[in-house]
């Protein structure tokens, strides 16, 4: 496999609230390779909107390196410190807060070109500003330019800031819970625009949500990391992993999630946890920190040292996972059973 | 709907219409709105955002905005034998209504208590303002009530809302709401912004309680997922209509409008291996001026010339599964088309 195209080492990211400390991130080890369709998800709070900005440059990590086409992000100067500045590009969650209302969708789209110096002159800036809108599929193009963000539903407004994101051509984006705010008969249109985006720009997408059927869809043929409270807890391809899913925090999403078919979702079988409150960030638990919820916790093992992520041996797929029961080979018999 | 009302129909929305009067012009947020909901039965009422689920929902407790004009209809509430209007309560009589037949939770939930006053107090409040002032009664039934939601009820009744998390919250909620034993309880996205574990704890609750308790339900959900696990029946509302309305496995299995069928087609599944998932073309109409005819055409991928012109009503082959169309016919051909692929991959 060629070089990823990012890659994240060794991770961590806290943040101070008057004395205490919020370890947000631990030990983040990812790859991202060129081209593939990658979804981080997890519930609140587990850290993937972190992972995101840290992707995107726009937050340092308390320790840990960010590589970039080979190279430690913190390691470039002058030209090629902008250039990874502009080639990771973040969509937020929001369409409704991240565009200014009193700017019109060409001011926005033609300050990151100008600035930049993409292009030269307004001109220019208007007729690339429009080929970004028919990119993304907002026309008529000349209609949308002038108008301001309130005159655009929630759909349009998230185009406009994928446009936004595409103005300074990157080669990675980030796309943190994009769709997640619009409604749900649009929200396949505009992952299936993004989609394209790949093989019409030679784009990365990384996209981020807590919805583990979008992510199913949007990353088919790639790959899913999965993860709680700060940590990488499974990783691996998404047909794999939707499909035989290892860790139990993995397993117990996916049985909790209703469907949308009566019976299938009237008759699928619930893993109850052991408890059902989320451990607070200021006080994890020792070891796994799933442990205090995990139905298959073995005590003495679990709650003393912090599973890394491998392959367990009796695997037959490649999906890595961080938990001692499924790599020893104990959690698949009790699930069975 | 002019049958009687039979004994377990416990509210009866008939030919509903409002309107809210804004500077630009009169919105139509309702039209012709007309449901049944039967003792014990949860029904959906599913749409896009500004389909008017919301509208319907607070004309039943006569919360709505100011600006809101109701131009027809009533709302029939059956208690013991004894059928009222809810829309023509005095003042007095709605205090009584709202609460204690009627409760409603709405949507992010979260903040819906108030800060600085323990759960046990917002409790007690509720109770005294509906004539019950027996504070050891209420803390029993609080306890029993807190206990059914799974949550530890010692602690949760002597605690602020600040110490609790956002699904306790909910749960919380969901037991204040019937506190007064109401027979019609409102959910407005009972599980939207919560996370899945979270809305799973709420989901298995919900069940229980309905069980327990006996009452009914009315949801207003975006999430079809949430309506096939908990609803009895669906209701599919755009534009301010209902355009069709079943029991939910007709609905998810035999859709009869394209519009139930477009939401449908828009969520990826998680047990399928590839989807054939697909968008709904186009935004809802604008309320002030709706299209002509049918209020689906301009986005309807099977419309003809008669569906500008004309309005359908609801029509069904079964009498509990109504659905307004003019080209039945030409969605069961395009259904069966999408099984023949999906059975070919």
């Amino acid at each position: 496999m060629s070089e990823p195209i990012m890659r994240l080492e060794g991770i961590y990211r806290s943040f101070r609230s008057g004395r205490t400390v919020i370890p947000v991130l631990q030990d983040i080890n990812l790859d991202i390779n060129k081209l593939e369709f990658l979804c981080l998800v997890g519930e609140s709070g587990c850290g993937k909107t972190t992972t995101g900005k840290i992707l995107a440059g726009l937050l340092p990590p308390s320790d840990g390196k960010i590589y970039f086409e080979g190279r430690d992000v913190n390691d470039l100067r002058g030209n090629d410190r902008r250039r990874y500045r502009r080639s990771v590009q973040l969509i937020h969650q929001d369409p409704y807060a991240s565009l200014n209302p009193t700017q019109t969708i060409f001011d926005m789209l033609s300050f990151p070109l100008l600035h930049h110096k993409l292009v030269k002159g307004q001109k220019a800036a208007r007729k690339r500003a429009a080929e970004l809108l028919e990119l993304v599929d907002l026309t008529p193009v000349e209609d949308i330019l002038d108008k301001y963000p309130h005159e655009l539903s929630g759909g349009q407004r998230q185009r406009v800031s994928i446009a936004r994101a595409l103005t300074t051509d990157p080669s990675v984006i980030v796309a943190d819970e994009s769709v997640s705010m619009v409604d749900v008969s649009i929200r396949i249109g505009l992952l299936q625009m993004m989609m394209n985006l790949r093989d019409e720009l030679g784009v990365t997408i990384v996209f981020i949500t807590h919805d583990l059927a979008l992510a199913k869809y949007f990353s088919w043929e790639g790959r899913i990391g999965v993860m709680y409270l700060g940590r990488m807890v499974e990783v691996g391809k998404t047909q794999q992993l939707i499909a035989n899913p290892q860790h139990p925090y993995t397993r117990v999403l996916l049985s909790a999630i209703p469907e949308p078919d009566p019976e299938k979702t009237r008759t699928k079988r619930h893993i109850q946890l052991r408890s059902e409150d989320i451990p607070r960030l200021t006080e994890l638990p020792p070891g796994c920190s799933f442990h205090p919820r995990c139905p298959w916790y073995i005590e003495g093992v679990c709650d003393h040292t912090v599973p890394q992520l491998a392959v367990p041996a009796t695997s037959n797929s490649q999906v890595e996972v961080a938990c001692f029961p499924v790599q020893e080979g104990q959690a698949l018999e009790l699930y069975e059973s | 709907m002019s049958q009687p009302m039979n004994d377990d129909v416990v509210l009866r929305v008939d030919d509903l219409s409002i309107v809210y009067q804004t500077k630009r012009g009169n919105v139509q947020a309702t039209t012709n709105i007309s449901f049944d909901l039967k003792r014990g039965q949860a029904m959906a009422l599913i749409g896009e955002s500004g389909s008017g689920k919301t509208t319907v929902s607070l004309s039943l407790i006569r919360k709505l905005p100011k600006n809101a004009l109701i131009t027809q209809g009533q709302v029939l509430y059956q208690r013991d034998g004894n059928v009222r209007d809810v829309l023509k309560l005095s003042k007095r009589e709605l205090r009584e209504f709202r609460w204690k037949d009627c409760a409603m939770v709405f949507q992010g939930s979260q903040n819906a208590f108030n800060p600085v006053l323990k759960i046990r107090t917002q409790f007690e409040d509720t109770a005294r303002a509906h004539g019950w002032t027996d504070k050891n009664a209420v803390r029993e039934r609080a306890l029993e009530l807190l206990r059914l939601v799974r949550l530890d009820p010692e602690r949760v009744y002597e605690a602020y809302p600040h110490e609790l998390s956002g699904g306790m919250k909910q749960r919380t909620l969901l037991a204040l709401g019937v506190l007064l034993n109401p027979q019609v309880v409102i959910l407005d996205e009972p599980t939207t912004a919560l996370d899945i574990l979270t809305q799973r704890a709420i989901i298995d609750v919900l069940n229980e309680m309905q069980q327990r308790l006996n009452f009914s339900i009315i949801f207003i959900s975006h999430d079809l997922s949430l309506a096939a696990e908990m609803a009895d029946v669906v209701a599919t509302v755009y534009a301010g209509e209902i355009v069709e309305i079943g029991p939910v496995n007709d609905m998810f299995y035999d859709p009869q409008h394209p519009y139930t069928h477009g939401l449908l087609t828009s969520v990826p599944k998680l047990d399928h291996e590839q989807d054939f998932v697909s968008s709904i073309a186009g935004a809802p109409p604008n309320l002030i001026s709706p299209p002509s005819g049918c209020k689906f055409h301009p986005r309807c991928p099977y419309a003809t010339d008669k569906c500008s012109e004309d309005d359908p009503t609801l029509t069904g082959e079964k009498p509990d599964h109504l659905a307004a169309c003019w080209n039945k016919d030409a969605l069961l051909e395009a259904r069966e088309e999408i099984a023949r692929k999906e059975l070919a991959q």
